[in-house]
């Protein structure tokens, strides 16, 4: 008997969906309760103790985030999220630099939709913007990439680790391409900040998108790091009562700020050691789909890649039929943000992939909560919902345990 | 907060009301990213959609046309940047997340009370034939005096112009209705009215098509990219129910509020009160005590215990002139030693109390340096 089996009915279903959420931490949670209520302080009110104490908690957990990426806490800004800072910094920069001349900007056609929006509507305010293609593993070519920066290029966007297939790319090779030519060098870290080492002085960083909600802190808070020397002058995106040194107004909100720090506290202590037990699973997942799925078919980079990230294709399999097929595991085709849409990823096109071939394709998320039996678990339904599938029964409804409903 | 303590900065933020607490708790514990199809994103989408119609019945407009926000100040800034053609009309005492937010904007005079002109209004939108996006706020953070929205928005609209109104400090304080005031856009805060920080509103007219500010993901109908901040949202959520349902507690509120006025007059007969004359939100009251500057008021009744502010929260923590008194045509004199005392629906005559006694103390001594 597998172990998923044990199962029962009402078991909620396996959360294989890491890169687009992750739960908060319990951790996280303990030290984000006290600031809904009793310290509950707007943290500009320095006049009393309810707003310093409320600073005191901002603040520290600035400096928290900031020793997670190796920066300082003054250079760390917070905003409500990933999405706003990569909007920020995209746009925030193109608008600074073109009084200098400068009014270009380099970034991945792979890129995560925030970025390439952002992107398109400097595009139509007159900005030009090359979208470099990326190789059939995912990674970007230096040769490629060096030839679309110019003098005139103000920033360079590259996320460190994709979303979708996982992979991270040469970011300390990228900023020196991208100083080279004067340009600013700006990278999502929404998925690798927490999961790999990243630090800004290592890497050459000007700016980097962190995000709450993908490190196990809540939704609604990211961040934003803008290096100081030399300084990345970019132009705000929302302005107002000045405050976070006048790069983003609004009032801050407390207790996601103090969660987005515990989050980076916890990420600090614990991500060597995630990595490993991650790289565990995931090669347990994946020798096991192998063996009952021999053409199976794994999608990006496996050596330069997030240890929580899996992107496979079930050729002659449509991924739609998959997921409607495992009610018993929280899957994904990739990206969520499009509005609950599931259609084949623009990326794996990119890729090179066909059409028919990025349908059959799915995004396999680990994180800190997932274990060995759930991966036995996603191995079992998979492989059977697939065989099922294959042999023409279409998409019923295959249980946990392998047999269908 | 402590027995010898008296929270009245209720404008700057408001505590969490309880039902806002259980919702996040609830939603603290949902995994789901809303955008996702499997069964947790559906969970999130559920809970962020029943919230959605929280907030529409407190603006009395449908739920399909509340666009969240990281907030206040996000949602005013998204307003004023929805139509990049369209030149800008504000008014001389908006909040800083709209003056910012319009460089260059026309302003419209206040009078004495506080209270925006709205001949004045007339003109601006007369004597320039190009369209316009005109902003004012349903009530002011730091006199509470409530401005003539609807008249104004009818105005506006004669003129063929768009007009957005900030309800952020008013709402959850006074009864209003989206469409009664006749507004395009209006801009919501969640932590003004016993929700978290972190998360606001702004509400669309029907079929109002506007340049979203964050793009991405197309969330929110392709007007806000961004995951959903699902606990804030579903906090916000529960937070306006219970404000609509608390709307009569502000009865209390405002005879609280004016006991407050009455005995600090009483102390002090040359003490000037902001917008006395004007319609006020029930919890505001905006006093100078004169020859003392505001700063030193603030830090008097700190250690007393008593925490209220020298004009609105922002601007880190700094006190200067403001510009809503500056507007009113207050002397300096009297500006410089302005302070705003917000009540909110814990506030209990014990606190008042305190406040009258710690403020009153501090009169006596400079009279008796005066001396």
């Amino acid at each position: 008997m597998s172990a998923a089996m044990i199962r029962g009915a009402n078991t909620p279903p396996v959360y294989l969906d890491y890169q687009a959420t992750t739960p908060c931490d319990p951790r996280v949670v303990e030290a984000m309760l006290p600031f809904f209520t009793e310290k509950f302080g707007n943290p500009h009110s320095l006049t009393h103790s309810y707003g310093r104490e409320a600073e005191d908690a901002v603040e520290q957990a600035r400096a928290q985030l900031a020793d997670l990426i190796g920066a300082e806490p003054r250079e760390i800004v917070f905003t409500s999220g990933a999405t706003e800072s990569n909007n920020m910094a995209v746009k925030g920069a193109a608008h600074f630099h073109r009084q200098f001349g400068r009014d270009q900007i380099v970034t991945l056609a792979t890129e995560h939709k925030c970025v390439l929006e952002s992107a398109r509507a400097l595009e139509a305010e007159g900005f030009r913007v090359t979208f470099v293609q990326v190789e059939r593993d995912g990674l970007v070519d230096l040769g490629r990439l060096a030839r679309a920066i110019t003098d005139k290029t103000s920033l360079v966007s590259v996320m460190a680790a994709h979303n979708e297939i996982g992979v991270i790319q040469p970011l300390k090779d990228i900023a020196a391409l991208a100083h080279q030519k004067g340009a600013l060098f700006h990278s999502d870290g929404a998925q690798a900040v927490g999961k790999i080492d990243l630090d800004v002085e290592d890497i050459g960083l000007d700016l980097m998108s962190i995000s709450g909600h993908k490190i196990y802190g809540p939704k609604g808070v990211g961040a934003i790091y803008l290096r100081r020397r030399p300084r990345a002058r970019i132009t705000p995106l929302i302005d107002g009562g000045g405050q976070e040194r006048t790069m983003r107004s609004g009032t801050l909100p407390v207790p996601l700020i103090v969660g987005l720090g515990k989050a980076a506290a916890i990420a600090q202590t614990e991500m060597a050691g995630e990595a490993q037990r991650l790289l565990a699973l995931r090669a347990r997942l994946l020798n096991g789909l192998k063996a009952r799925i021999p053409d199976l078919v794994v999608n990006g980079n496996m050596d330069k890649r997030l240890p929580g990230n899996l992107n496979l294709s079930f050729p002659g399999v449509k991924a739609v039929d998959l997921i409607a097929s495992c009610p018993g595991l929280a899957l994904s085709t990739g990206s969520a943000c499009t509005a609950a849409e599931v259609e084949p990823s623009n990326v794996l096109k990119a890729l090179g992939l066909g059409e028919e071939i990025a349908a059959s394709s799915l995004r396999l998320g680990l994180g800190r909560f997932s274990t060995a039996t759930e991966m036995d678990v996603a191995i079992e339904t998979l492989a059977s919902a697939v065989r099922r599938l294959k042999s023409g029964q279409g998409p019923g409804v295959t249980s946990a345990s392998g047999g269908t409903t | 907060m402590t027995d010898a303590s008296a929270y009245l900065d209720w404008n700057a933020t408001s505590p969490l009301r309880p039902a806002a607490r259980a919702a996040m708790e609830r939603s603290l514990g949902l995994c789901g990213n809303a955008s996702s199809v499997h069964r947790s994103g559906r969970e999130a989408r559920r809970v962020i959609e029943q919230a959605r119609a929280q907030v529409a019945a407190l603006a009395g407009v449908a739920p399909e046309q509340v666009v969240f926000t990281s907030g206040g100040t996000e949602a005013n800034a998204t307003a004023l940047a929805a139509f990049p053609d369209r030149r800008l009309i504000i008014s001389a005492i908006e909040h800083d997340s709209v003056l910012a937010n319009a460089p260059g904007a026309a302003r419209i005079p206040v009078t004495r009370d506080g209270v925006a002109d709205l001949a004045a209004l007339e003109s601006l939108l007369a004597q320039d034939k190009r369209p316009a996006l005109v902003s004012l706020m349903l009530a002011n953070n730091e006199t509470g005096a409530i401005q003539p929205v609807e008249q104004a928005a009818r105005l506006v609209h004669a003129h063929g112009a768009i007009f957005h109104c900030d309800a952020i400090q008013a709402a959850g304080k006074l009864a209003f209705d989206f469409r009664d005031l006749d507004c395009d856009l209006m801009s919501l805060s969640a932590h003004k009215l016993g929700g978290p920080q972190g998360v606001g509103a702004l509400i669309l007219a029907r079929g109002l098509e506007i340049a979203p500010l964050i793009r991405g993901g197309g969330q929110e109908r392709g007007h806000r990219a961004g995951t959903e901040n699902l606990p804030g949202i579903t906090g916000f959520g529960a937070a306006c129910a219970e404000a609509l349902a608390g709307l009569a507690a502000y009865r209390r509120v405002a005879e609280l509020r004016d006991l407050a006025q009455a005995r600090l007059k009483e102390i002090a007969p040359n003490a000037v009160v902001f917008a006395a004359d004007a319609p006020r939100l029930p919890n505001t009251l905006c006093i100078a005590m004169p020859g003392v500057p505001a700063s030193t008021q603030v830090m008097a009744l700190d250690l007393a215990g008593v925490m209220v502010s020298a004009g609105s929260a922002c601007s880190s923590g700094k006190v200067r002139r403001s510009h809503v008194l500056e507007a009113m045509g207050a002397p300096e004199s009297q500006s410089e030693c302005a302070i705003r005392v917000s009540l909110g629906w814990t506030t209990n005559e014990a606190e008042i109390g305190r406040l009258v006694e710690a403020w009153g103390a501090l009169y006596a001594r400079s009279r008796a340096s005066a001396a």
